[in-house]
């Protein structure tokens, strides 16, 4: 950058002038940033440094400060078995999740995307769940789809494909079909979307090129030029995939729960999922110094991975 | 010319169609189970023979659901639509407002305060809802509508996305506006705002979804029945297993009609906000 000083135009407007202009603008400034940057300090930085503060305190059964206990929340936390087993659920769980996601979705989009009748109509269709929220969806598989009973739908077709009938919800392995279908139900039209405008991004003119060289099509072209030219797409689903199902916790609490103080069937999964725990710690048992440790922890394992994720693919930046 | 030009795959293209159409079936299918259900008595829903759809519907379980003081589904579908048209007003608000600010106003610790605002959108979700609780309880708004609404208004996200979106606003209309004398606030509500009409739409919709379809914040602080959302109330009769099981659709069904109603209307800027979040994201 070198631009001529020499060559400029002598400022014309008086000084005064221009720094009534500054003072204007940085009112502005803080007249259209204040309200957000205000909001954002109150409820969501506030909040972490007071609740690290009782992380740090005896907080049983109340929300002051004070008497502090040092991080012996959190050494309570990492004895607990209930905890550890619960972010083994959630490891089990995001392990199931995150591949079904990113392989459906992709295959929904690349079907989508190549067929020549009906685009919009299948779009639409694979995206209308997006508009069903955990609670509904949850009961129509826990009701209706997954029905223990033999009135369930699932258990319809197996009796009549002469097969016994299971008890979906009390059952381990199956819980986890409805435990992990019902998110990939809801997820995948999300998913599908990204890869289809990740996929209207790639140049038309590289399939060409790819043609004039002798390609194939199909699976070569998809592993050499789709694939590789989705990378920002696939880093980005696997990312917010991995985040939304570490903090799982609606489909859980409804599918397997049975009310506030009820006793849930969590037990088939091994453990109830960290978010279930921690809600249960904090108004369940009222020990928000154990609560505000745990979110802690979950939050750092969150982190952790987000990092971990950067340095493995880049930051997902594109730079032409 | 005929050489780039591949002959059609026509057993492809039939695979393809086949397997897309039973793919869809399978995705609309928990629809139809909910239309079938809240329309059928216990007694078909239970039946040994399958039942595709009740004819004749019965419609009385509308009026028999509206009428059931134990599910209140009125008072649950009003609380949802106020919290999220208020939380949708104000977050479009004040992130748009911030998005024009930072893209736009000179200001020397610009870029310091949007790092501030980026580092926060960092902080997952699981990390605050404890903390937010312990907030909101000390200001007393536990089992009050601003204790649900508030914690909710201020979005870096949907800031991120319009100061993304002013970055690419012509300069030119901005000078035009200065020239007839109109100062930032006027420029930002005559001239940005009304030319933002798309993501305004897109961004609104989506965070108009998030907010009907939210569960753990509402559940934890609209303890009071009168107070539930209409996803709470639902959670409530489903995990107490008291009600019928047709109530227990049809009420599913009130829940997700406003949504797809919605959706099919504003779907191309649902579609968009998706992409835009993707792409700058």
């Amino acid at each position: 950058m070198s631009t001529d000083r020499t060559l400029r135009p002598p400022a014309q407007r008086p000084r005064v002038n221009r720094r009534s202009r500054q003072w204007e603008s940085t009112l502005a400034f803080w007249v259209f940033v204040g309200p957000l940057l205000l909001g954002l300090l109150a409820f969501t930085v506030l909040p972490l440094v007071w609740s690290f503060l009782i992380s740090l305190s005896d907080a049983r059964v109340s929300l002051n400060v004070g008497k502090w206990v040092g991080i012996e929340n959190y050494v309570s936390l990492f004895n607990d078995r209930g905890f550890l087993d619960s972010l083994r659920t959630i490891g089990l769980f995001t392990l199931c999740i995150v591949p079904l996601t990113f392989a459906c979705g992709l295959t929904l989009a690349l079907l989508v995307d190549a067929s020549k009748r009906g685009k919009a109509f299948f779009r639409s269709v694979f995206f209308l769940p997006t508009a069903v929220s955990y609670v509904v969806a949850s009961l129509v598989w826990r009701m209706g789809l997954f029905n223990g009973l033999y009135f369930g739908l699932a258990n319809r077709l197996l009796v009549a494909l002469g097969l016994d009938p299971i008890q979906w919800t009390f059952d381990s392995p199956w819980v986890w079909v409805v435990i992990v279908t019902v998110r990939l139900w809801l997820q995948l039209g999300f998913t599908m979307l990204l890869f289809i405008a990740g996929l209207n991004e790639i140049p038309r003119t590289l399939y060409e090129a790819a043609r004039i060289d002798g390609a194939e099509g199909g699976w070569s072209t998809f592993r050499f030029i789709t694939f590789p030219l989705l990378r920002n797409t696939s880093v980005f689903v696997l990312f917010t995939s991995v985040v939304g199902a570490v903090q799982a916790f609606d489909e859980f609490y409804n599918i397997l729960g049975s009310g506030a103080g009820g006793s849930s069937t969590a037990g088939v999964l091994g453990a109830r999922p960290p978010m279930w725990y921690l809600y249960e710690a904090a108004f369940g048992s009222q020990d928000y110094g154990r609560a505000a440790a745990g979110s802690f922890i979950l939050a750092a394992l969150i982190l952790l991975f987000t990092l971990l994720q950067a340095r493995v693919f880049g930051l997902g930046r594109e730079t032409d | 010319m005929t050489v780039t030009s591949r002959p059609p795959f026509r057993v492809r293209d039939v695979l393809r169609t086949f397997a897309l159409l039973l793919l869809a079936a399978l995705f609309l299918l928990p629809f139809l189970l909910v239309l079938r259900n809240a329309f059928a008595t216990d007694a078909q829903i239970t039946a040994p023979q399958t039942l595709v759809f009740p004819f004749p519907p019965h419609v009385e379980n509308i009026p028999d659901l509206l009428s059931n003081d134990r599910v209140n589904i009125l008072t649950g579908l009003r609380n949802s639509t106020v919290i999220a048209v208020l939380q949708t007003f104000f977050t479009i608000l004040f992130s748009s407002m911030a998005g024009y600010g930072l893209a736009r106003v000179p200001f020397r610790g610009r870029d310091v305060v949007f790092a501030v605002i980026i580092a926060t959108m960092m902080i997952p979700g699981a990390a605050l809802f404890v903390p937010q609780y312990v907030l909101v309880a000390k200001l007393g708004w536990v089992n009050t509508l601003q204790g649900i609404v508030v914690p909710g208004l201020f979005s870096a996200f949907n800031c991120f996305m319009f100061r993304q979106f002013y970055l690419d606003f012509p300069k030119e209309l901005e000078e035009a506006g200065r020239v007839d004398g109109l100062s930032w606030l006027g420029i930002f509500r005559f001239l940005a705002l009304p030319n933002s009409r798309g993501i305004i739409t897109a961004l609104g919709l989506l965070t108009f979804i998030g907010s009907w379809n939210a569960f753990l914040w509402p559940l934890v602080i609209g303890q009071d029945a009168s107070l539930w959302t209409v996803q709470v109330g639902i959670s409530t009769l489903l995990t107490a297993q008291t009600v019928k099981l047709s109530q227990l659709f049809l009420a599913s069904l009130f829940a997700i009609l406003p949504l797809v109603v919605i959706f099919l209307v504003g779907q191309r800027w649902i579609a968009e906000g998706v992409k835009m979040s993707g792409s700058k994201g």
